[in-house]
């Protein structure tokens, strides 16, 4: 492909917004805020990637779709980085990714509250009960508790709404 | 196998076991001391990874067994950045795949804490504890890494082991402060666990270079966070810190129990039959 047909940045990131998310297939990448950047190196088209769990089944899935998207779309010449700093924080997700997130029955995160390790003492003295209020994504009752730290996947937790009984994901900050 | 002497380190010993001295930075580090140190830190990872992972399927409850298996699956993410690190900076064309499944036992340099078999749910979760406390003030402090590569690894593996950290600790306390039998159980595991924690903060040359060089943190130095987190957790768990001083030692060099022979034997059966064998 000569530099004449390279595609435009900003078409290039509209396909990856049609990209889903292996996992979680109502968001996209870029909705994940995964994909950090796009940019043409001469005729090859470098894509940026960070993953979200450093052992997130995930990532070399991510790493086929991006590749066999962009190819369908014509682009021959492709790289894929991977970018691990800054570490990727549930706090890039798009408010319109939170959407469809709370839309699909799973709590989106709730930005600032990530573990950070110093509060484990603390925290561990609530025997279970988090300090945090997760709105159950069905029914919007705050009445909600903690099942479990890990959820269906590394990035969510297992909570109960204890008003409609419904059990759900919780996507944990990072 | 070493020798049973080998790996038991009289008390007498450990007292005489020198402090890393305070020396300025004496510029880069020998690359094979840099690539011992990064083994350690993936070996780590990658065997308590593996027998966190012999849970899958075990576990008393379903959600405990997802949460094993996601720790699990961290742990394994680390192991492939600290040893495709170690790879790289060795420079023989060696990957993560390849210092994993074809190293022998006596190049492994995973401290022994990790190596201990699981034993029930609440000695696997004492041991997590354990681990978990070291390996938060470890990435904390790697954070600040001259070697840019390495506090990138720590910052990114810091955000995952937080939560491992809350879930270890709670369930320490819960388990501990629970019925009679949940609190014996831990308290046995406390201490079968405790003599092997002392190995996390015996430093040696290799970490005499890593600190020289400004890349690791000596080990000496995350004792005291480490007994203020154990204290106050324990406290709350009602159990009690055993009193003995007598401590394992000989994980880090590469002199390991026979536990590790299993696990190498479980783990790398399918490279070493089928060499190069990929799905």
């Amino acid at each position: 492909m000569s530099s004449a047909v390279r595609p435009d940045i900003q078409m290039v990131r509209h396909w990856l917004a049609q990209v889903p998310d292996p996992e979680i297939p109502v968001i996209s990448l870029t909705d994940l805020g995964i994909i950090r950047d796009v940019a043409w190196q001469d005729d090859t088209l470098v894509v940026t990637v960070t993953p979200t769990y450093s052992g997130c089944p995930a990532t070399s899935v991510i790493n086929l779709d991006i590749e066999a998207a962009l190819r369908a779309k014509g682009i021959e010449k492709l790289r894929l980085e991977r970018q691990l700093s800054p570490p990727w924080t549930t706090d890039w997700i798009t408010a319109e990714g939170r959407e469809k997130l709370r839309a699909y029955g799973i709590a989106p995160p709730i930005d600032g509250t990530a573990a950070d390790g110093r509060l484990a003492g603390r925290v561990a003295r609530l025997a279970g009960t988090s300090n945090l209020v997760i709105a159950c994504p069905r029914c919007g009752s705050t009445k909600t508790e903690k099942v479990s730290q890990f959820g269906s996947t590394p990035c969510k937790a297992s909570y109960r709404c204890t008003d409609c009984l419904e059990p759900f994901d919780y996507f944990k900050c990072i | 196998m070493p020798s049973l002497t080998d790996v038991m380190t009289a008390d007498a010993d450990l007292a005489r076991a020198p402090g890393i001295r305070t020396i300025a930075a004496k510029g880069a580090a020998p690359a094979d001391a840099f690539v011992d140190w990064l083994c350690r830190m993936g070996d780590n990872c990658l065997i308590l990874g593996h027998r966190v992972s012999e849970w899958c399927g075990h576990s008393p409850v379903l959600e405990e067994d997802i949460a094993l298996a996601n720790t699990a699956l961290d742990l394994i993410g680390q192991t492939q950045l600290w040893l495709g690190l170690a790879g790289e900076v060795e420079g023989k064309g060696r990957t993560a795949d390849n210092l994993a499944y074809l190293r022998d036992a006596a190049q492994f340099r995973n401290v022994l804490l990790v190596e201990r078999p699981n034993g029930d749910f609440g000695q696997t979760l004492m041991r997590q504890f354990l681990f978990d406390v070291w390996h938060m003030e470890m990435l904390r402090a790697l954070q600040a890494s001259s070697d840019k590569r390495v506090a990138e690894i720590a910052a990114k593996a810091a955000k995952e082991v937080a939560y491992h950290l809350e879930r270890s600790a709670d369930l320490v306390i819960r388990l501990g402060d629970g019925t009679d039998e949940s609190r014996a159980r831990m308290q046995k595991s406390l201490n079968v666990l405790w003599p092997y924690t002392g190995e996390l903060f015996l430093g040696d040359a290799v970490d005499q270079a890593m600190a020289d060089a400004g890349i690791a943190p000596a080990p000496e130095s995350l004792k005291a966070a480490w007994d203020r987190t154990i204290s106050e957790v324990l406290a709350e768990a009602t159990l009690v810190l055993p009193d003995g001083t007598f401590q394992h030692k000989g994980g880090k060099q590469g002199r390991h129990t026979e536990a590790l022979g299993f696990i190498l034997a479980d783990m790398q059966f399918l490279q070493r039959a089928y060499p190069g064998g990929t799905w």
